[in-house]
């Protein structure tokens, strides 16, 4: 019997990946025509397995796929295309020295005679940009763009291919507050147009916003599936952890003492000669959560770049503690007391092919307690690997699974672990929270905080607007490279107020800001 | 001294020689860069040209033929391009290894195959005649003009093709849909595998083109540069090669422009060697110092950003 009302039906099904991991074990997803349908569940809940298994890119162990009424045999990402599957995956898929127009079309090329037509190319990509109101420059080479406009391109390109399942594996996570919305817009105009989408999103508002049904998922089975409008957000997040998960963060007030990182007059033109930082000047003290916040590329990266050395300044100073950061290799910073959760994990948080214990204990191999004489003191360097696991809840077999095969929000507790618990003396932490569950997120604010209240200071950057202002103790706004305003206190703040530093609006005077630096 | 190698170097046969000598390690860029793009490392484009070198000659004796040897050299190029494929993507060994592994078979294969095939020992100069070579062609018009007809007429065919060849993957890259591919593939191939392009046929369809080429510059050894086989003909042209895709940033005119600063390298080497009173020792390592060299220049280059940037925040200091 085939049953119209649904698109997809995945019954009973079960993966076990080759390392032994079981991601799925008998998980029903039934899809409705035409909806907007939520995937949630902790890291490693096994969302991006069982989705990865709908586009054919990894073959369920057992269990059926029935898709328009139809069992299907998805062997491939070739074979899920032609039932009208597309997916946005969780980390981009794009090939960056590559145009816009050429993404979109690899694989499925224009021809000319024996040549690529290229204007053809152009001509469907803006052919579809404009019918889909997705706006993207066909002829930017992809390592150029900004997020937003990638995961336009990585939607279109799912259009292009004739989807009309979307499967989308956290499109928000790095989306800004404006970008989201904007995506939103698109989404509804998409289900307008009677396309089915599934969404993956660890953000309860997003989903409470956008989604018609839910389903709940943990520790690889389903836990049923719900009208969004009959369930609140509490509701779904003691259905995916298992216990009440309280995001409102308690915390003590701050008593900042001695300045420990000081940047002054920071200036950075980039290669597209873009001033991205503009005398930037301000200091972060021990015992105080400093935020950042503002729309993304307004100078953040740029900065948190300078602050890790992995990028130079054209002029100014940072020092840590009254020692100089700038030229100083990255081990050196690390032995000042400066630990870093980077924005992008995988290139810079960790090294995927290695172990999760080879990662943790990167940053201290060459400490006393792991080695014995010459050699390492494997008994030490495991125990120590399993403390973290412990402490930071990392969902895996054990310390010796590759870190690349872990789940997105688990690779990311892995980096906080490392980080966390070297004694640092300044976190600079960026997005620390970024493509993590209600409950993990949970946590590492709670750490953070903990962290700042012993005596280290941290400065956060997040695109998160809630995040940073509820963690922070004061704030700084970043426009067009320069502090648009500092609030000393940031319970006083609402989005709005926000929203007119964030977008340039308004702009506090020169002495308001200047008391940032505590001089 | 110097002003000997001066005026050797503005001699017509010497400029001439250049392009002899860069054709076959052209060959070979084109091999490295082709493979390279698609994101495999073909270390054994040495090994593969020995043996094309080999079959070339032979099948040119079998056949009397030299155009029927330098397209089964190009068969066997390809066929050794694709072994060390299958090793690598269908039975998941290093794909280093499997070139080592080709490199390291050539040099005992070739005399073993030669004895065999031909009861010769170690080189095949009893069994090619000046018939059974690539001939050489006198482009018309061009040989009547001075000095520049010297220069660029009368090249074997092959010399011809192999710059001709660099458009021609220009093109192939940048202008084709499987060059896309190849390039995609090479740069992010979990990206090309999402929007259904198969990733390991396009990376066998570059290790083939990359046997090609190394068919037709081992056929150019063998059946126009050296005119006989013997094991040490190749001589690192392959390594050198590698050397040359690198340095011109893996990029077809780039690896030509290596490539024939290489040549320069080996012409010289050849002419200052007969100049009294100069070490042999010293002149047969130029070729390789000029790798050296080469390799310093593109890394200064590299980076010469990053020194502005300190110097620029000394003086703000
Ligand atoms: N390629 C792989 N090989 C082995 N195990 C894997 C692989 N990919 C995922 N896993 C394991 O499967 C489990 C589920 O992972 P999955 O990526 O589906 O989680 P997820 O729900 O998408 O989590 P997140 O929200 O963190 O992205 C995890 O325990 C993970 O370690
Ligand atoms: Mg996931």
């Amino acid at each position: 019997m085939s049953n119209n009302e649904y698109v997809v039906q995945m019954k009973g099904i079960e993966k076990v990946y080759s390392n032994g991991v079981a991601a799925n074990q008998g998980v029903d997803f039934f899809v409705k025509r035409g909806e907007i349908h939520a995937l949630m569940g902790e890291n490693g809940a096994g969302k991006s397995t069982l989705m990865k298994m709908l586009f054919g890119m990894e073959q369920p162990t057992s269990g059926e796929i029935i898709v328009n009424g139809e069992k299907v045999t998805l062997t491939s990402p070739t074979v899920a295309i032609s039932k009208g599957i597309g997916m946005v995956h969780q980390h981009f898929m794009l090939v960056p020295s590559l145009t816009v127009a050429e993404n979109m079309v690899l694989g499925m090329e224009p021809k000319k005679g024996m040549f690529i037509d290229y204007k053809k190319a152009v001509e469907i990509t803006e052919e579809y940009a404009k019918r889909f109101n997705l706006h993207v420059d066909a002829n930017a080479k992809v390592i150029d763009i900004p997020v937003g406009m990638k995961q336009k391109v990585e939607i279109l390109k799912a259009l292009v291919r004739g989807a009309k399942i979307l499967i989308l594996d956290e499109p928000t996570a790095v989306l800004t507050t404006q970008e989201t919305t904007e995506l939103f817009k698109e989404l509804i105009h998409l289900k307008e147009q009677g396309f089915t989408i599934i969404f993956i999103s660890h953000k309860l508002k997003e989903i409470k916003q956008i989604t018609d049904r839910l389903t709940i998922m943990r520790n690889g089975k389903s836990m049923g599936v719900y009208e969004t409008k009959d369930i609140s957000e509490q509701e779904i997040s003691r259905l995916m952890v298992g216990r009440d998960v309280i995001l409102t963060v308690e915390k003590e007030k701050a008593e900042p003492s001695d300045v420990v990182l000081k940047v002054r007059d920071l200036e950075y033109t980039d290669s597209w000669n873009r001033k991205m930082l503009d005398k930037m000047s301000f200091s972060v003290r021990k015992g105080e959560i400093l935020g950042v916040a503002g729309v993304e590329g307004n100078g953040q990266r740029e900065l948190v770049d300078m602050l890790f050395n992995l990028n130079v300044p054209d002029a100014g100073t940072i020092t840590v503690n009254g020692q100089n950061v700038i030229g100083t290799p990255q081990r050196k910073i690390r032995e000042m007391g400066v630990s870093l959760i980077p924005e992008d994990r995988m290139t810079y948080g960790i090294a995927s092919s290695g172990s999760i214990e080879e990662n943790v204990i990167s940053d201290r191999f060459d400490k006393k307690k792991f080695n014995k004489g010459p050699l390492f003191d494997m008994n030490a360097i495991h125990a120590e690997s399993e403390q973290l696991i412990a402490d930071y809840k990392v969902l895996c077999k054990n310390y010796k699974q590759q870190v690349g095969m872990l789940s997105g929000g688990n690779i990311q507790k892995v980096v906080v672990a490392r980080e966390f618990s070297c004694n640092p003396k300044l976190i600079i932490a960026d997005q620390p929270t970024r493509g993590i569950d209600v409950g993990a997120t949970e946590f590492i604010r709670k750490k953070l905080v903990e962290l700042s209240r012993e005596g280290v200071a941290v400065l956060l950057v997040s695109a998160d607007l809630n995040e940073v202002m509820e963690l922070s103790d004061s704030l700084v706004v970043f426009y067009n490279g320069k502090i648009a305003a500092y609030f000393e206190d940031t319970s006083v703040l609402n989005d709005e107020m926000m929203g007119e530093y964030m977008l340039g609006l308004k702009k506090q005077s020169d002495e308001e800001i200047r008391r940032v630096c505590h001089e | 001294m110097l002003e000997q190698i001066g005026s050797m170097i503005f001699q017509t046969d010497f400029v001439f020689s250049i392009f002899r000598i860069t054709a076959p390690i052209l060959f070979a860029a084109l091999a490295a860069v082709v493979a390279e793009k698609a994101g495999v490392t073909n270390i054994g484009l040495e090994g593969i040209m020995l043996f094309c070198a080999l079959f070339g000659t032979l099948f040119a004796y079998w056949t009397q033929n030299w155009f029927i040897g330098v397209c089964s050299a190009v068969v066997v190029g390809v066929f050794f391009a694709l072994l060390i494929g299958f090793f690598a993507l269908q039975l998941n060994t290093d794909i280093i290894l499997a070139g080592i592994a080709v490199n390291t078979m050539s040099s005992g294969g070739t005399i073993f195959l030669l004895y065999m095939f031909t009861g010769e020992r170690g080189n095949t100069a009893a069994l090619t005649s000046s018939k059974l070579l690539i001939p050489t062609v006198e482009i018309p018009i061009l040989n009547k003009i001075p000095i520049l007809g010297d220069i660029l007429s009368g090249h074997a065919v092959l010399t011809y093709v192999a710059f001709i060849m660099v458009f021609l993957v220009w093109i192939l890259l940048y202008k084709t849909a499987i060059g896309l591919k190849i390039r995609a593939v090479g740069e992010n191939e979990h990206a090309a595998e999402s929007v259904g392009v198969n990733v390991r046929f396009i990376k066998y369809i570059a290790l083939a083109i990359s046997g090609v080429f190394c068919g037709l510059g081992g056929a150019f050894m063998s059946m126009y540069y050296s005119q006989s086989f013997n094991t040490g003909i190749i001589a690192g042209r392959g390594f050198i090669a590698l050397a040359a895709q690198a340095m011109g940033q893996g990029e077809p005119v780039g690896a030509m422009f290596s490539s024939l600063l290489f040549g320069f390298a080996q012409a010289l080497r050849t002419k200052v060697s007969g100049i009294q009173g100069v070490s042999s020792n010293l002149i047969s390592a130029m070729p390789y110092l000029v790798t050296i060299i080469g390799m310093v220049i593109y890394a200064a280059s590299t980076m010469r950003k990053v020194k502005r940037r300190n110097a620029d925040k000394e003086k703000n200091q």
